[in-house]
This record gives C-alpha cells, sequence and structure tokens, in this order.
C-alpha cells in the first residue's frame, strides 16, 4: 500500500469514527433533534452494517488498484459538490441533490455509503443541516437506499441494453427521489398521523418533498451523466480498472 | 473528446441550468424556503407542537442560529471542496492525454 492510500484510509477512518462516537443517528436532512431517540438509534444500527462493508469495500479496492483512487476521489467530491447546491424548483421551495448515483454506479452502494456519511457528518457539524442525532437516518436514506437503488438501475439497465448514459442518468435519477421516498417514510414512521396511521403520514411528506425533489432529480441525472462523459472521454484505463467500461464493452454498445 | 461528446455535454449543462433557473424566474415572489423546514413544518402539523430535543453543535456552540451569510460561506466553502478536487484530477487526465501518456497511472 502506498503512502498516500494508507492517509486516504485512515482519513476515511477518523471520519467514520467520529460518527461511531457520536451519540445518535442522523438522516438525509431530517432536521436535527426531530426524530425520536429510539428513531435516532434504529437508523443509525441499521445502516452500520453498510458502512462497516464499505470500509473494507475501499480498503480493498485500492489495495488491489491504485488507479481507482482518482476516480473514488472524484466520486466522493462529487457528492460534495451536488449536496451544497440548493436548487430552486417548482414548487417555489428550495432543495438539494445528493450525487450518489456516480459513485454507486463505479463502485458499488457500500463504498458510497462511506463517502456520503462523509458529507453527511460534514453538513451536519458545520451546517447544522441534517443533524447528529439523525445521522443515522440521513445515513440510511441517503447513503445507503439510494446508492442501492441506483446500483440496481445500472445493473438492471445494462441486462436490458439500454445506451450507456441513459443508465446512468436514470441511476442517478431514480436514486435521488429514492432517497427522498425513504426520507419521507423515515419521517412518517416517527410521526404517525393520528387519523390514517404511517402510511397516512407517509403521503403527506411525500407530498412535500416530492414535487420539488422531481425536477432536481432531472439535474442530477444530467449533471451525472455529464460527468460520466468526461470520465469516459479521459479516463478510460481509470473506468476499465474499476470494471466499468469493459463491462459495458461486453454487452455490445459502442465502445 | 469527440466533436459528438462536445456538444452532448453542452446540451446536457444547458438543460440542468435551465431546469434550475426557469422555476426562479418563473416564480415570481416565491420565497424558495428550505424543502427541510417543509417537512419539519408538515411534522409539526400531523403530530402537533414538536419540540427539537437536540440543537445542532455549532448553534449550541455560538449560542443561536448561524447567521445566514456564515452558512452560506460554509455552502460554498464545501462546494469549493468539491470542485477543486474535481479539476485538479480532471486537469491532470486532460494533460495525460494531451501528452500521450493514456497509460501511465496518475
Amino acid at each position: 500500500m502506498t503512502h498516500r492510500q494508507k492517509k486516504m484510509i485512515a482519513a476515511v477512518t477518523v471520519c467514520s469514527l467520529a460518527w461511531g462516537i457520536a451519540p445518535a443517528a442522523n438522516a438525509m436532512h431530517i432536521m436535527e433533534g426531530y426524530l425520536p431517540v429510539s428513531y435516532c438509534i434504529a437508523w443509525g444500527v441499521l445502516s452500520l452494517p453498510f458502512l462497516a462493508a464499505g470500509l473494507m469495500k475501499i480498503r480493498k479496492t485500492l489495495d488491489e488498484n491504485r488507479r481507482a483512487l482518482t476516480l473514488l476521489a472524484m466520486s466522493g467530491a462529487f457528492i460534495f459538490v451536488i449536496s451544497s447546491l440548493k436548487i430552486p424548483s417548482v414548487t417555489g421551495s428550495c432543495s438539494h441533490m445528493t450525487g450518489t448515483g456516480l459513485g454507486a454506479i463505479l463502485f458499488g452502494p457500500c463504498t458510497v455509503s462511506i463517502l456520503g456519511v462523509i458529507v453527511l457528518i460534514f453538513q451536519a457539524i458545520l451546517l447544522a443541516h441534517g443533524g447528529l442525532t439523525s445521522l443515522g437516518a440521513n445515513t440510511f436514506s441517503m447513503a445507503v437506499a439510494g446508492p442501492f437503488l441506483s446500483y440496481g438501475i445500472y445493473l438492471l439497465g445494462r441486462k436490458c441494453k439500454l445506451s450507456r448514459l441513459m443508465t446512468v442518468f436514470l441511476a442517478a435519477f431514480l436514486g435521488n427521489l429514492f432517497t427522498y421516498c425513504v426520507t419521507s417514510v423515515q419521517l412518517a414512521l416517527a410521526f404517525p398521523s393520528q387519523a390514517g396511521g404511517a402510511a397516512a403520514s407517509a403521503v403527506k411528506f411525500l407530498g412535500v418533498f416530492a414535487p420539488t425533489q422531481l425536477p432536481l432529480a432531472v439535474v442530477e441525472g444530467l449533471l451525472t451523466a455529464a460527468v460520466v462523459v468526461c470520465l469516459e472521454a479521459y479516463a478510460k484505463p481509470e473506468l476499465k480498472s474499476v470494471g466499468y467500461l469493459t463491462e459495458v464493452q461486453a454487452y455490445g454498445k459502442e465502445a | 473528446m469527440e466533436k459528438k461528446h462536445k456538444k452532448l455535454l453542452v446540451v446536457l449543462i444547458i438543460a440542468a441550468v435551465l431546469i434550475a433557473a426557469v422555476p426562479f424566474l418563473a416564480l415570481k415572489g416565491a420565497e424558495f424556503g428550505g424543502s427541510d423546514d417543509a417537512g419539519s413544518a408538515m411534522a409539526e402539523q400531523i403530530h402537533g407542537e414538536y419540540e427539537p430535543w437536540f440543537t445542532p453543535v455549532l448553534e449550541s456552540l455560538i449560542g443561536g442560529e448561524i447567521p445566514g451569510e456564515i452558512e452560506s460561506l460554509l455552502f460554498c466553502v464545501q462546494t469549493g471542496i468539491g470542485v477543486g478536487i474535481i479539476a485538479f484530477f480532471l486537469g491532470r487526465l486532460y494533460e495525460r492525454r494531451k501528452l500521450g501518456k493514456d497509460d501511465a497511472e496518475l
């Protein structure tokens, strides 16, 4: 392992440790203190195995393949950029995107959990956005559920022989939407409505998030596709080394 | 980068910008508050008054809300970190292609 890799892994480890020590959980943009304690802990515990798997996966990837570091750093940076931009939407309120689709497509969902949780911690501590107590729940929606769906869509698109960029677009687009669906359900479970229970309140929360999020999900899909176009032009060896290009070429679309 | 890809890239970026810009220009007088806040408001509507049981670390540290200007500064820092990393690597990748060393490791 080279020096740089060691540093990278150390940084990732510190971040995840800091998260582990933090008293409770934080879900994608459920605000600090808004989830009851038991839910915070439950979502946190639920996310932990994915984070552990992610750490091991990152370590393994970098051990085997130094080229992957470039793409890993870029995927992480992409999440940083994308999730810092609050975009106005048709409903007259703002929201921001997740950016986790790119990493999920290139490295698989577990690796992205680690990248996502770093961003969530950054926002929870410095920006009072999301929160340390809701970190577990936010991690589950943004860094686990969303990436898993993205990855699933990506695999599916490949199987159905959709064009490469279309697949990337759909994966990022649906992953983003799914993140917010999960957030709605998380809020609904914690705040079941008196009339219809959790299901009724899930519909209400979805009503708040979905119309705002839909155009943003499209933007996320477009931007992810744009980055992939750049990477395909200039980073072919790296893409091959993480298995992205060979897989695609195997199904016979244009190289 | 091939011409076809360059065109595609421009189209993608313009489309993304338009989707963001059109609501902003079209919806006059909209507040554009955060949808996270809308979510919290909904929680209160469903559940009655809900007292958050934990305040963000930084807010309890400074004893109040983070001022808007500082918050946008911190968001910019986040964007800056990300863009810096992406631009750094993209620049190296671009230069590698230009020097004809496509197979060299970065």
